[in-house]
């Protein structure tokens, strides 16, 4: 589990041979976890999916897990934005929750005791268990979230892909996906989280601007400038606490009300 | 009570066709689990109409309408993929152009030679009642055949149903899959056609499921409820055939449909009730 979770070079990322995203250098190790911030378009969601070997390559190098992408993915957990049919699918919380088990045993294997502890475990630590027996579909959307969430965490997995992962959760989801990433992040697993929320980009440790490209690539602190995130979103934004919040239009009127 | 057990008492075709219809209800309530689950109802449709001119060109030849159905169906699933990738147009384009071509071209097969305007209602409509020991081998092995390829492959169609990207990010061929279930679809189809008609069998597919998909709360449970739905149609509507000659085929299949109208207004009426109280 020592080899670094995600190396990319050169990395160029879209759809057949266009390009989305260009210019995506990444070195993430065990533990550790990469926002990649922008607005819709800018290709975060194309760069996670990449990550977790649903879109080939475009150009440039890359390696999950010490292997080329693509031939980990019983060690990569990834959540995605959209979920096709939660709403006639007839099952419980905690079968979609069993489910990011599946491919950590054979076919014919059925579900361990192990298995079944860590799907209590995760469903615990996202505050679902008492959703457990509840079909899906009459769930809220933010508790659907905090069960795709707990869904991801019971892959016990060495990467995290999460697009969008706090979509839809209220203060105390949030509080929860906190806890819950904290602990993934302690026993090893590194995190690459897609979002607009400053906030949630801040607790990482490398922020990733983008808008077609890479407009900047470091610790939050250092990278979230107004002069960055005016780039990124297009519009004048400014950090204040975990909120943006914006500052003039990019045609340089105030703002002020 | 005797109106209701004599008729498969005494009749060697009714109880055939009771076992057919048995046979036909179980592996459409596994298969049409996934096709309302998917949303490949008309997939489902198209590939049900498509084997007309198939069976047609095969009974043309004195070769086996199954046989004749199975190429219909390829040319179906087959034609698709085609359309699909040699242009931008949608899946359902697609499926319709060929959908409806193809019924056209079995249409035409059919009125233009003598010896088989008689058979077109067979193929349609089925010979539920005329089912024959060979058709009920046929079906028990697609009964088989289903049964182990959805054991085999439970986890994956369940991951399908639930998002097709997560299937692929866990590392299993969600196309290979798809492609699986479509092939499964398809044989259901070839085989079931003769007893319940390419007609019908798409409706004993899509109404004991829907019925499975109002009630259950895990897909193995709508399996089970599609089942019952599926079976008690068939019991249904083979009596009223019996004692009302209606046609046989077309009586379990509005069996069936009723069924599920009843049970969609009673859930219905049941969270109206749970929302007033609330």
């Amino acid at each position: 589990m020592s080899e670094t979770a995600v190396v990319a070079r050169r990395l160029s990322v879209g759809y057949g041979s266009h390009a989305v995203l260009s210019g995506v250098e990444a070195f993430l190790k065990p533990g550790g976890s990469t926002a990649l911030v922008g607005s819709n378009g800018s290709g975060k969601s194309t760069l996670l999916k990449t990550l977790a070997g649903l879109l080939p390559v475009v150009e440039g190098g890359l390696e999950i897990l010490g292997r080329p992408v693509g031939e980990s993915s019983q060690r990569v957990a990834y959540l995605s934005q959209f979920h096709q049919s939660g709403f006639v699918l007839p099952l419980r919380a905690i079968d979609v929750v069993r489910m990011g088990r599946f491919d950590q045993r054979s076919r014919f294997t059925r579900r361990s005791r192990a298995d079944d502890v860590i799907v209590s475990e995760s469903m615990e630590l996202l505050k679902v268990s008492d959703l457990a027996d509840r079909p899906l579909r009459d769930l809220s959307g933010g508790q659907q979230q905090r069960v795709y969430l707990a869904q991801v965490l019971a892959r016990r997995s060495d990467l995290l892909l999460l697009d969008e992962p706090t979509a839809g959760l209220d203060a105390p989801g949030r509080a929860a996906y906190i806890d819950a990433l904290n602990f993934e992040r302690s026993r090893g697993a590194a995190v690459v989280t897609a979002t607009h929320d400053v906030g949630e980009a801040s607790m990482c440790d490398r922020v990733m601007l983008l808008a077609g490209r890479v407009i900047a690539d470091g610790p939050p602190n250092v990278v979230m400038t107004p002069e960055n995130l005016l780039e990124t979103f297009g519009i004048g934004l400014t950090k204040v606490g975990d909120q943006l919040v914006v500052t003039e239009h990019h045609h340089d009127h105030d703002h002020d009300h | 009570m005797g109106n209701f057990v004599d008729p498969f008492l005494h009749n060697g075709f009714m109880q055939r066709a009771l076992l057919a219809g048995i046979l036909v209800s179980l592996t459409c309530a596994i298969v049409g689990t996934y096709v309302v689950l998917r949303g490949m109802a008309f997939i489902g449709d198209a590939l049900a109409h498509g084997v007309l001119p198939g069976v047609a060109v095969a009974m043309i030849l004195g070769m086996p309408a199954m046989l004749g159905a199975a190429v219909g169906a390829a040319v179906m699933v087959g034609g698709v993929g085609f359309i699909t990738a040699r242009s931008k147009l949608s899946n359902d384009t697609a499926i319709g152009l060929l959908f409806i071509g193809l019924l056209a071209l079995g249409v035409v097969l059919v009125s233009s030679s003598n010896k088989l305007t008689g058979d077109l209602e067979s193929i349609l409509f089925g010979q539920f009642l005329g089912v024959a020991n060979s058709d009920l081998l046929a079906q028990a092995l697609a009964l088989l055949v289903v049964l182990v390829v959805t054991v085999f492959s439970a986890r994956p169609f369940l991951l399908l149903c639930f998002d097709g990207d997560l299937t692929r990010a866990m590392g299993y061929k969600a196309q290979w899959y798809h492609r699986l279930m479509l092939l499964l679809i398809a044989g259901t189809v070839v085989v079931s056609f003769q007893t319940v008609g390419s007609l019908l069998v798409f409706g004993m597919l899509l109404a004991p499921a829907g019925v499975g998909a109002l009630l259950a709360k895990r897909i193995g449970t709508m399996m089970l409820w599609a089942s019952v739905v599926g079976i008690v149609s068939t019991y249904l509507g083979l009596l009223a055939s019996y004692h009302f000659s209606w046609a046989a085929g077309a009586s379990v299949v509005l069996t069936a449909v009723a069924i599920f109208f009843v049970v969609l207004t009673g859930v219905s009426l049941k969270k109206s009730v749970q929302g007033a109280r609330a």
